[in-house]
């Protein structure tokens, strides 16, 4: 696969890019509205968190996390199965995932330089009360704050061309 | 729709639940859903199960929708099964290679009820 120079517009359309997927997949998969957030990226003041990360490979290589306080997850898994958790169980760090995989998927489909030219990893799943992700050599950080229902998240894109 | 076996491939409980969710509201009388983790044992499932219906996504640990696809092809049991896949890989590049593998429809997440729908039941129609 060849690599995509990264340029400053294409930053603005990651963005957009960005806030379309995640729309599509809440309204689509939980048929709620899920858009950015007026105060920017944060999880909230929950405690406990949750972050999902899937890979990418290819024209751009880097990943796309999702962050969220564990009552956002909860909520986020109970509007996709119907059924509410009584904790972060298996269910919810799965529905993370799916989500974060959703969104990437949505993510580089709109984009007609990347649909098959970027291959996404399956999601991992992180919980817990203190750790920190890093992503040590990426150009290109874009992060986004979201609000569905009372809850919200952030989605952290760290980027850079492909091998 | 008369009664049926399906066989959902994928890593997800969530999604395997949200699949056969997808299928029940498209109308279709599951009298028995499968679930493997993966398309390993997905082809498990089919050496011992005969099904009326496949539904697979692409990108899985151990081993993937494709894969699962081409070493489908010699399962007797799931002869005559149509194979949907469903998955955020949304290329033109793969869906030419999940068809080519074998795969009679292609669903990508994320998707409503209705498109499940209108995917799975003309493929159902012709079996």
């Amino acid at each position: 696969m060849a690599a995509l120079p990264i340029a400053v517009k294409d930053v603005s359309r990651f963005e957009q890019n960005l806030d379309r997927a995640v729309e599509e997949v809440f309204s689509t998969m939980m048929g709620v509205s899920c858009a950015p957030a007026e105060g920017g990226a944060g999880s909230g003041s929950e405690h406990g968190t949750i972050s999902a990360v899937v890979g990418l490979a290819g024209a751009i290589s880097g990943s796309l996390v999702l962050h969220s306080g564990s009552d956002a997850a909860m909520r986020i898994a109970e509007r996709m199965m119907g059924v509410a958790p009584e904790g972060v169980d298996a269910m919810v760090r799965d529905a993370m995932g799916e989500v974060c995989n959703m969104v990437a998927g949505a993510w580089k489909g709109a984009d007609p330089e990347l649909t098959s030219a970027c291959l996404l990893s399956t999601p991992t799943v992180v919980a817990g009360s203190s750790y920190e992700l890093f992503s040590q050599r990426a150009p290109i950080r874009i992060e986004r704050g979201y609000q569905f229902e009372d809850g919200v998240l952030s989605i952290t894109l760290f980027c850079e061309c492909g091998k | 729709m008369s009664d049926m076996t399906v066989l959902i491939v994928d890593d997800s409980s969530v999604m395997r639940k949200i699949v056969e969710r997808a299928l029940r509201q498209a109308g279709l009388n599951l009298t028995r859903v499968i679930e493997a983790g993966n398309g390993r044992e997905g082809l498990e499932v089919l050496g011992r199960e005969r099904v009326q219906l496949i539904v697979s996504d692409i990108n899985m640990p151990n081993m993937d929708g494709l894969e699962f696809l081409r070493q489908l092809q010699s399962q007797d049991l799931a002869k005559g099964a149509p194979v949907v896949m469903i998955t955020t890989e949304s290329g033109e590049e793969h869906v030419r290679e999940a068809l080519t593998a074998g795969a009679q429809g292609y669903i990508r997440k994320p998707f409503t009820p209705d498109q499940v729908r209108d995917r799975v039941l003309p493929l159902l129609a012709s079996v």
